[in-house]
Formats: structure tokens, sequence, C-alpha cells
């Protein structure tokens, strides 16, 4: 009998891109706005019928510097909200996700990421936009950019975003790549109640003590809802505590230094990253996204042929995670970086190395996937 | 002005954010006026007001008043309104905009607001000019008018906001000036309450620039021009297109019902949640199924 065993029910073949707007439903969002674009639409897609079912909103934008406009608002007004683009509707989005930094406007904002520069490959996989997701919007910022390997981990990682957004008060962008947002897996998706759900602290204090951009001990003041009591100004001009624009230095020094801290206190909780075999590697892989796949399997069979080689997934991007690599550095392994860009990724590693050890690159930018040969072959070449 | 203490102290951040931005004689000032005493005659409390503006003199409105107050980028303004609205449809959303804020850097999201008709009312400070950058010319700066970007002229033909409105399916458009504020103080009122997209377009001064450039004389001079080119929409029906050459029409150019987005969008929650009953029925099922087959096996 047990050999006959029933497949789990709940298992389904499905996307990346649908397991992203799971994510967010199961997240609590429940309000997106959008704007079609390849190779993302189908999280606009699946949303659009998936949220009218649990009360939620989807609205299709004019475009996707609205969508972002959009999705501040529905946030200020206590609704978790969401967009998805690609490259091209991202750079659209850049001017009001400094907004969202700047009024810290929890919202999720979703980049699966195609060949570019301009319109480039729209259906082709890139990881061209680490870069843009860190400094595409103008003035000093921090920024929170996750990453996904698998349908799975669109999932959860869509939910980590979400998290992060209403636990910093911060947009946090989600770098999905045509591969993963593309790819059909089986997966089998967490219950509701196998969801950790955070949700942003609100004032508690009477309404007229209430100072919306106040410090706390965890850098993150609570945040006031429109209608809720809590009248008080949001603006992208740089504020004071109450919200009101400042010119005083002793007022802006302040805010955008606490801007930084809350996310840079908080390094432990936000840096998320999965070892593979690292302890007695001489080499070690630093890869994330699709890429992270082929790694592994460029791991396992350098492993086969006694190679000592080890895998670092990097499943968060910003703030870059120094801290996991520079034991690395300190142990003298060589660090392999394969990407789908021209050395984004590898370019952080050498900052962070400043040359103490050999950092070696793959990078692509035809349009294809790196494959575990290719990064094979780059392990080889050193030996 | 004196009857107006009681609401200054009520809706003004008096305390907290005056001396206010704008040139003594701007426009803006009598608008904000208007809007707070069509405010309090309707009976709105502050705390469901939404009071959402974009990027220049008109984008400095929101903070000297008492409501949830949000002051969003340059002519992005309706965006980030139409996300509060559609999160919570029982805030009474206001956004107010200058005229190269709504109908340039904003004039696909005004078109497009409009036609999905989200219901809240929009307030278009028409001055003619770009004010807070010094004087730039905008979508409405009349041909051959100059500013500090058409020194020899404009060569561009002006929106005519209001007509753009209508025909991008506001249920509710009107136009006032600043020098009709018992006027004013009506149409704000009236757009308000209507249910829909509703917009009001206010004739404003700029003596600073527009007027200065132009050799249109002081705040005064302007707003006598807007008392002597404004004709009421009744009136300017009888009149000739000679004889309305030069002149406005003022009033409620527009009043039409139509549902709203959000109107709309319940009729689509409602059919999703039939759609997705069978499915919910199957899924228990077939859940149910899969208890019997494993107690079974035990």
């Amino acid at each position: 009998m047990d050999k006959m065993k029933k497949p789990d029910s709940r298992a389904k073949l499905m996307q990346g891109n649908e397991a992203c707007a799971e994510g967010a439903i199961g997240a609590g969002c429940r309000f997106f706005a959008g704007y079609p674009i390849t190779p993302a639409s189908e999280i606009a897609e699946q949303l659009s019928v998936r949220l009218p079912q649990v009360d939620g909103t989807f609205i299709q934008m004019e475009d996707e510097i609205a969508s972002m406009g959009a999705i501040i608002g529905a946030s200020l007004a206590g609704t978790k909200s969401m967009t998805a683009t690609s490259g091209p509707g991202f750079s659209l989005m850049q001017e009001n996700l400094g907004y969202a930094c700047v009024a810290e406007v929890p919202c999720v904002v979703v980049d699966v990421m195609r060949g570019g520069p301009s319109t480039g490959l729209p259906t082709n996989p890139s990881q061209g936009d680490v870069m843009q997701a860190r400094w595409g919007t103008h003035g000093d910022h921090p920024i929170i950019a996750l990453s996904a390997s698998s349908v799975l981990e669109c999932f959860t990682m869509t939910v980590k975003a979400f998290n992060f957004a209403e636990r910093y008060r911060t947009p946090v962008i989600l770098l999905l790549d045509e591969v993963v947002a593309h790819m059909r897996e089986k997966v089998i998706l967490p219950g509701p109640k196998e969801v950790e759900v955070i949700d942003r602290v609100k004032p508690s204090v009477p309404p007229e003590w209430y100072l919306p951009y106040e410090d706390t001990s965890y850098g993150v003041p609570p945040m006031g809802i429109f209608g809720e009591g809590y009248r008080y100004h949001v603006t992208g001009l740089i504020h004071d505590i109450r919200g009101f624009p400042t010119l005083r230095q002793d007022e802006i020094e302040p805010f955008l230094a606490r801007l930084f801290r809350k996310i840079s206190t908080h390094f432990e909780d936000i840096q998320l990253v999965e070892r593979y075999q690292i302890e007695d590697a001489d080499l070690v892989i630093i890869a994330y996204g699709c890429v992270a796949r082929s790694a592994h399997r460029a791991m396992v069979e350098a492993r086969a042929q006694g190679l000592k080689v080890g895998l670092l997934k990097l499943t968060t991007l910003w703030p870059f995670p120094r801290r996991s690599i520079e034991p690395l550095i300190k142990a003298g392994k060589t660090l392999l970086v394969p990407e789908m860009n021209m050395g984004q990724v590898s370019r952080e590693v050498r900052r962070v190395n400043e040359g103490m050890t050999p950092v070696l690159t793959v990078n692509k930018i035809d349009g294809t996937i790196i494959s575990p040969k290719e990064i094979l072959a780059k392990i080889k070449e050193e030996r | 002005m004196i009857e107006d203490r009681p609401l200054i102290y009520k809706y003004l951040r008096h305390d907290k954010k005056f001396p206010h931005v704008w040139c003594g004689g701007c426009g803006i000032g009598i608008l904000l006026g208007s809007l707070i005493r069509a405010i309090d005659h309707i009976g709105y409390t502050k705390d469901e007001i939404v009071l959402v503006s974009g990027i220049g003199c008109s984008g400095r409105l929101p903070v000297y008043v008492d409501f949830n107050t949000l002051h969003t980028t340059h002519g992005r303004a309706l965006t980030f309104a139409t996300g509060v609205k559609l999160a919570k449809p029982e805030l009474k959303v206001i956004v107010v905009m200058g005229d190269g804020d709504a109908t340039a850097i904003g004039g696909n999201h005004f078109i497009h607001a409009a036609r999905r008709n989200i219901d809240l009312t929009a307030i278009i400070v028409n001055n003619s000019i770009y004010g807070m950058t010094g004087g730039q010319y905008s979508p409405t700066t009349p041909y051959g008018l100059r500013a500090t970007t058409a020194t020899y002229g404009s060569v561009e033909h002006s929106f005519n906001i209001s007509q753009l409105a209508v025909c991008a399916g506001a249920v509710f458009v009107a136009r006032g000036t600043v020098y009709h504020t018992r006027q004013l103080d009506q149409l704000i009122e009236k757009a308000l309450l209507k249910k829909g997209f509703s917009v009001v377009e206010v004739i404003s001064q700029c003596q600073t620039h527009f007027g200065r450039l132009n050799k249109l004389g002081n705040q005064v001079e302007m707003m006598k021009w807007q008392r002597d080119s404004a004709v009421p929409v009744e009136k300017a029906k009888s009149l000739s297109p000679e004889e309305m050459a030069g002149k406005f029409e003022i009033g409620v150019l527009v009043d039409r019902e139509a549902p709203t987005y959000h109107e709309e969008y319940a009729r689509i929650r409602q059919k999703a949640k039939e759609a997705m009953a069978p499915l919910l029925a199957e899924k228990e099922d077939k859940e149910e199924t899969d208890r019997r087959e494993v107690s079974d096996r035990h």
C-alpha cells in the first residue's frame, strides 16, 4: 500500500509569476496596480483574478508611473500593496520609488528582469537590474532588494518582501528573472496558517501626541493610517519629525541618518543567504536568481570530480550581504561570481574583497542562461 | 473675513506651518478659503478628508490644513489619490493641482482618472504659467504670450482644461475664478457632493511671473481682468463666437450621472466570488476524499 501512496493533493504545477501572485495574497496584499509588460504580465493577470475573490482591488493603470503612485496611496490608506513590472517599467517607477523611501511607505515592487538596456530582450532572461534596484532613484537612500531562484522561492520571497516592507516601512524590490518567472515547477505552497505575516506597527499614543516621523529605538516610527484619526502630512520633501518640510540642518541630517540606520541596524534580519558545502571549499561560487541553480549543479559535478567547491546563494541582494562574504575572504577562498550581466554583483564582491583573494567571473549577456557546464569550465580553468 | 476666523482656527495648522510660501496677491490662498468654507458647510469631519497635491505653488496647499494631507510627486497626485480612494472608499479624496501639474506632466493621469470615474474631486488652479520654478510657459499659456522660456511669445496653443475634462468623461465639470469667490464656494461644494470624478478649474492670477512678463498689471488688475472676461454659462449660450472671443465661461459646464469605478468594481468582486464558489466546494470534497483514503489506509 505504501508504494501506492497518493500524491499530495496540495502539489501544483505552477509558474514563478503565479507563485509570486499567490505569495502576495498569502502575505495579505489587497491592492495591486500595474501595467502590462513582458515577462511580468502573468502576475497582474493572476492577481486580477485572485484579488476580487478576497475583497482586494486590482487596477490596470495608464503606465508604470501611475502604478507606483497608486500603490503608495493604497498603502497610506492601510492596504498592503504591490506592483510588478520589467526593466522599462521599473525605470519609469524610479521617481515614486524614491518617494516611498523618503515618506517611508511600505510597498512591494516586483521587477522580472529581461535583457536590457531599453526595450532590450523582452522575452529573454537577464540579471541586469541589480544596480538599478540599488541606485535607480536619485539621491542617497537605503533599499531592500531580494531575489528568488525557484518557483517556491517566488512565493516565499514575495511574502518576505511584504514582511520587510511592513517591518521597516520601506519599499522592497523583488528581483525575479525571466527564467524563474516563466519556469513551471511542482510546488507545495504553504497554507494560510503556515505563512508568517508581519503587519506595520500603528501608533498607540493619542492622536495629538503622535509624531509621524519620530525616531524610535527600532528606527522605524509607527505608521498612522489615513482615516484612523492620526492626521498628518506626508511629503517627498525632506521633513521634520512632524512630517512638515524642513530646511534645518539639525533636522535634515538626523532624518536621513535614521533612514539608513533603520536598515543598517537590522542587517542580521534582512541579509538572507544560503550556504552549500562551504566549510572545506577552496572555491566558493556566489550566485543568485536562476544562475544559483546552475551554480548548484556545477558545484555537485565539481565535487564528483574531487574539486572542493562550495556555493553561497544570495537571496538578499541589497543591503549587500558582505558579512556573509567576509569570512570566505578571511579564509582565503577563491570566489567565483557567475551572473547574467557585465558584473554588477561581482563588482560588489570585489569592493568587499579589496583585492585579498581572487574574484573570478562568468558574465553572459546574450539572452541565455549560464549553464552548469560554463561555470564548471571556469572552475577547472582555475585548477 | 471676520466670520472666517473660527474656520481658520478649526482647519489651519495655524500654530505649526505659517507663514506660507505664496506671494502676496496669489490666488491660491483665496481658493484655499473657498475649499475650507465648502468643506465646513457640508460638514465633513477632518479625519475623513484626504487632501492630495502634486508639485508647484498649488502643491504646497495641503501642508497648511489639518486633514490627512499628501504632497506627492510632480503630476502624479491623481495616481496616489486613486490608490487612496480604492483602498478606502469611505474617505473623501480631494486633489489640488496646478495647470502644468495636471495637464502637462500629469495629463495622462488626468484623462484616465476622469475616464475611470474615480470618485474624487480634482481642483485645478489655472494661472497660465509655472510659478514655483520661475515663470516658464505651461500648457495653458495663451498663444503669443510671454514666459521665461517663451521670451519671444509662446508658439503653442493652449489647453482648455475644462473641455478636456468633459471629453475625458468627468461627470461634473465647473469653472470659476478667484475673483468670483462666492460662486467658487458653491462650485466646490457641488463638486465635493457629486459622486464620481468631479473637476473644478479655478482661473487664478500669478502677478509675480505671468502678470509681470506680459505687462498685465498687478494682482488687482489681473483680478479685474477675471471679472471682465468671465461670462456665466447661461449668458454665454446667447452670445456669438465673436462676442465670446477673449472671454471664458464660468459656472457648471457639465453635470451628469455615471457609475463610479468603485461601484463597478464591487460587481467584479461579486462575480469573482461566484466563480470561485464551485471551485472551493470541489476542493473541500477532494480534501474530504483524501482524508477518508488516508483513514482507510490505517
